[in-house]
């Protein structure tokens, strides 16, 4: 479980989180949806502790994140699979390496083994024989799926997806929507998935939180979020450009 | 007067901040180099990428060094009939000098630029945070092993550096100025000595760091896509220019006012 806890972060005297509070629960796939800048992908960053807040704390297992040492975080990033909107594919690597970062640098598994798990990963996301392929080889689909072969390759507990359909048509959208739920059903890892697709957000979230000036201002399941009383809520999951939210 | 003050405040503010930067950059790099080295695949592939990659760059920069200042020294020298001397003014000049000063240039030039933008490239497409998410200290996977190949590739490079240099001068000498190849040779022996060739690669390992850093540095904090890869490249190459020069100065100093080298 994880529980964002009064969590504050402005960057100069921009505030981009004002006082979030969440909770995500374990096995559930929880979508955070808001307009683009409103924060999701710091939020996201938070979670996995590459950015230290200002104030607040994020709760992992009971463990505040944001008071390790980076040994301790190390440790416990091990536990999480991320993709990042553009992949993050190391473009000096090639598939093999890229889906297999982890065990390479931080186990000691075989060369067999380590083949043997990055097929697997391949196969799951729908993928075969690319092994050898290098990063610019590869389709904007085919990255993002390769950035999930290397998300799971370590069997993490948590899962977090930043913006996962963005840049991929709307075939390859579904594909990956697909995917996420199919992983979620076989893993049963937490996922945390950050969106402005709606048409992600209903396929694949048990529950919706919508981030707005900094503050979740509704968390519920996809139902919920579509019968909202919520005007801001409203305006945002219609596309409607004329409602309470503005353009600042 | 007072924005006048406030501009000089922010720009010494932004000093302080960049020297606190590289220097914390400098002393992680120290840290896990010792603390937990690079695999040597990696060192190995950026030495390939600095030093054997760069040989012919280098080789074509001393190569005309050395004939252009053969050729201004002959320039002199014949209106006194001292030809000869051009062999040890060319040896030394190029060891103590010109050998370690431009190679660092010209690999700042190159391998640093290249450096800052594949790093920068990383950070503006999240491969660094992707790196953090994966356990891994940017610090450690990417900035350790491009140190250490530069710390000992440089060096060698300049003494690559030296030997062509000298040839340059050699082929003037020799085949335009029609002194014989083993006098010529042997005045080069006879005017070099140990300590022109340590100057000049004590100074290389001193290049070779603040290319590293400083590269690295620019590299890892790019902000804003390419406008921000191209901005962090040229900045990264001019300080490290300017930087090498300075050093440069200091050591030629050191070595001629506090040591007896």
């Amino acid at each position: 479980m994880i529980e964002i806890v009064n969590l504050c972060k402005a960057f100069e005297d921009h505030v981009v989180l004002d006082n979030v509070n969440l909770t995500l629960r374990d096995g559930e796939t929880i979508v955070v949806i808001g307009r683009s800048g409103t924060g999701k992908s710091v939020l996201l960053k938070h979670i996995i502790g590459i950015m230290k807040p200002d104030s607040g704390q994020v709760v992992i297992d009971g463990q505040d994140i944001t008071r390790l040492d980076e040994k301790e975080l190390n440790a416990l990033r091990l536990k999480f699979g991320m993709l990042f909107q553009g992949a993050a594919l190391f473009d000096s690597l090639n598939v093999r390496d890229n889906v297999a970062f982890n065990l390479i640098e931080h186990t000691k598994t075989d060369d067999a083994a380590i083949n043997k798990r990055v097929a697997e990963c391949l196969e799951m996301v729908g993928l075969h024989g690319i092994e050898e392929l290098r990063i610019s080889e590869l389709s904007g689909g085919m990255k993002k799926r390769v950035g999930l072969a290397r998300a799971i390759c370590m069997n993490p507990n948590i899962i977090l997806y930043d913006e996962p359909t963005t840049g991929v048509d709307p075939i390859g959208a579904d594909a990956i929507n697909e995917l996420i739920k199919e992983l979620h059903g076989k893993l049963k890892t937490l996922a945390v998935v950050v969106t402005h697709d709606m048409v992600s957000a209903y396929k694949v979230a048990d529950r919706i939180a919508m981030l707005y000036k900094g503050k979740i201002v509704e968390v519920g399941t996809p139902e919920e979020i579509k019968n909202t009383k919520n005007p801001v809520v409203h305006q945002f999951i219609n596309g409607a450009a004329t409602g309470p939210i503005t353009e600042d | 007067m007072d924005g006048w003050v406030s501009r000089l405040g922010k720009r010494f503010i932004a000093f302080v901040n960049y020297t606190g930067g590289v220097s914390v950059l400098f002393a992680k790099s120290i840290f896990w180099i010792f603390v937990s080295p690079p695999k040597r695949k990696q060192i190995l592939d950026q030495m390939v990428k600095v030093g054997i990659d760069g040989l012919p760059i280098v080789f074509l920069t001393s190569m005309f060094t050395g004939i252009v200042i053969s050729l201004q020294t002959a320039y002199q020298m014949q209106k006194i009939s001292a030809t000869l001397y051009i062999a040890s003014i060319v040896a030394l000049s190029i060891t103590r000098e010109l050998g370690p000063v431009l190679t660092a240039l010209v690999i700042a030039g190159r391998t640093g630029a290249s450096i800052t933008a594949e790093l920068g490239t990383m950070k503006v497409t999240e491969q660094i945070d992707a790196l953090e998410t994966l356990a891994t200290n940017p610090i450690k996977y990417l900035v350790t092993p491009r140190f250490i190949a530069l710390f000992f590739m440089l060096p060698l490079l300049t003494v690559y550096a030296d030997i062509i240099g000298i040839f340059g001068g050699y082929m003037i000498g020799v085949f335009k100025l029609h002194i014989g190849a083993n006098l010529y040779m042997t005045t080069t022996w006879d005017a070099l000595k140990l300590k022109d060739i340590m100057t000049g690669l004590i100074k290389s390992f001193a290049f070779a760091m603040i290319i590293c850093t400083i590269a690295c540095y620019e590299g890892m904090r790019v902000e804003g896509g390419a406008e921000g890869v191209g901005g962090a490249t040229t900045k990264a190459v001019v300080t490290s220019f300017i930087l090498i020069i300075a050093a440069d100065c200091l050591f030629t100093a050191l070595f001629y006012f506090g040591f007896s080298f």
